[in-house]
């Protein structure tokens, strides 16, 4: 790989960069980690937030002194409600999501596939006490899945992958990919390129990609 | 007169078989029944089945109840958390069943047993190894796998308000699984922070109707400790 000439997104500038193709109106519900920052920046636009645990409508943080101990997010974070929101039980929480109204989930990810495939809830079949929460019933029923994860593993193993070598979230699910280093949607073809960080080579992001990158000026997906 | 309030944790909770599948409301810390947990590790049933979405922090309430060995299994989306030390070891040591449920199809197969459904088909899990074993479908295309309703023997319940019919309200996020156990329980007991008399809670709002609902104990607990 030739000297690095490109600076990687910061996790702060993946979420703005996610939030940036997020529309007004939307309904969206965000996963934790990274996911979890793009709330903060999709500035004027009216979007609500789901959360999976009986909210829509779901705000920004509270201020430490105006914590409301009853109102809890899915990562049991402590939450606001927007003007508007509403309050519901688990069983029409998850109707929202398996019934396709969600028009977008973003999720972060151990891994995806170039089929659209996603791993994201164990590291190994034999994980201590495994957990998945709502990430199966979130990756299958939003209208949109997109992931944003970084482009590698800590250890500097690709996460873009020809076939998911984690156990599986869902089957063929994703359709957009923001890492630290590129966007890529994922379509019938493969992996198909959109953009990368200024500086970086498409032989050099190829390398940090364990299946082809297409690129296309007219995709037909 | 219809009066569905009963004095003690002890009465709310009565008598219950070893064997028992308990459904045990909350998310979190969040509209979790902690007294009734309490009254059940009291009550001294063992062998029994747990249903809820996390698998208990620290050594207290449904830790304690694991920790005291008094379950045998447990369903659970989320059995990991910040905290679940008694579970972990518990599991490592081959000490608990564990079925992981995704939390979609938890709350589905409590509402399905509520409501008389015996089994659904689900997109939830297709193609993963939660999926393994179970019949799979295809409906206009697309795969599904079967799931089973998950009726318990007794519910759990925390509410925010209650009347003696047992109508119940809840409070923010403190209603999460909480409607599907009551309704998915053979025996709903409820621990309610605030009681009302009958007709006070305007029926527009009432969350879970009084029929769903054997027995409340009002105890005014306070907000849930994070």
């Amino acid at each position: 790989m030739s000297e690095a000439s490109y600076t990687p997104l910061t996790r702060p500038r993946m979420a703005a960069r996610v939030a940036r193709d997020i529309e007004e109106g939307w309904y969206v519900n965000l996963g934790i980690g990274i996911p979890t920052l793009i709330a903060d920046q999709v500035g004027d636009r009216e979007v609500i937030f789901h959360s999976e645990n009986g909210l829509l409508g779901m705000g920004p943080a509270p201020a430490s002194d105006r914590v409301d101990p009853w109102l809890i997010n899915a990562g049991k974070q402590h939450v606001t409600l927007n003007k508007g929101g509403s309050f519901f039980h688990h069983a029409d929480s998850f109707a929202m999501i398996r019934g396709g109204h969600l028009d977008l989930c973003v999720l972060g990810a151990f891994e995806v596939a170039r089929n659209g495939d996603i791993a994201n809830w164990a590291t190994s079949v034999h994980d201590n006490a495994p957990a998945v929460g709502g990430a199966m019933d979130l990756a299958v029923g939003a209208a949109r899945v997109w992931v944003v994860m970084e482009h590698l593993t800590r250890e500097g193993r690709p996460r873009l992958v020809e076939s998911c070598s984690y156990p599986l979230t869902a089957l063929g699910v994703v359709q957009r990919i923001y890492t630290n280093l590129a966007v890529i949607d994922v379509t019938s073809r493969g992996f198909v390129l959109r953009e990368t960080v200024p500086g970086l080579s498409l032989s050099d992001l190829q390398a940090m990609t364990d299946a082809p990158l297409l690129i296309e000026e007219n995709p037909h997906g | 007169m219809i009066d569905k309030f009963v004095r003690s944790v002890a009465d709310a909770i009565g008598y219950v078989t070893d064997g028992s599948v308990v459904l045990v409301g909350g998310f979190g810390s969040v509209g979790q029944p902690n007294a009734l947990i309490e009254g059940l590790i009291e009550q001294g049933a063992k062998d029994l089945t747990v249903v809820a979405n996390n698998a208990g922090t620290g050594h207290t309430g449904l830790a304690k109840l694991m920790e005291l060995g008094r379950v045998r299994r447990i369903l659970c989306s989320f059995p990991r958390s910040a905290g679940s030390v008694v579970f972990e070891e518990l599991y490592k040591a081959g000490k608990i069943e564990l079925e992981i449920v995704p939390q979609g199809t938890l709350a589905e197969r409590l509402r399905a047993a509520g409501a008389g459904i015996p089994a659904f088909f689900t997109p939830t899990a297709v193609g993963t190894r939660l999926a393994e074993g179970k019949e799979e479908r295809e409906f206009n295309g697309r795969r599904y796998v079967m799931e089973t309703a998950l009726p318990g023997d007794l519910a759990l319940v925390e509410a925010w308000r209650a009347d003696r019919l047992g109508n119940l309200t809840y409070r923010e996020s403190g209603r999460n699984f909480n409607p599907v156990m009551a309704m998915a329980g053979k025996v709903a007991v409820v621990q309610s922070q605030h009681i009302a008399e009958a007709g006070e809670i305007d029926p527009e709002i009432i969350v879970t109707p009084g029929i769903f609902v054997d027995r409340v104990v009002h105890l005014p607990v306070g907000d849930p400790v994070a």
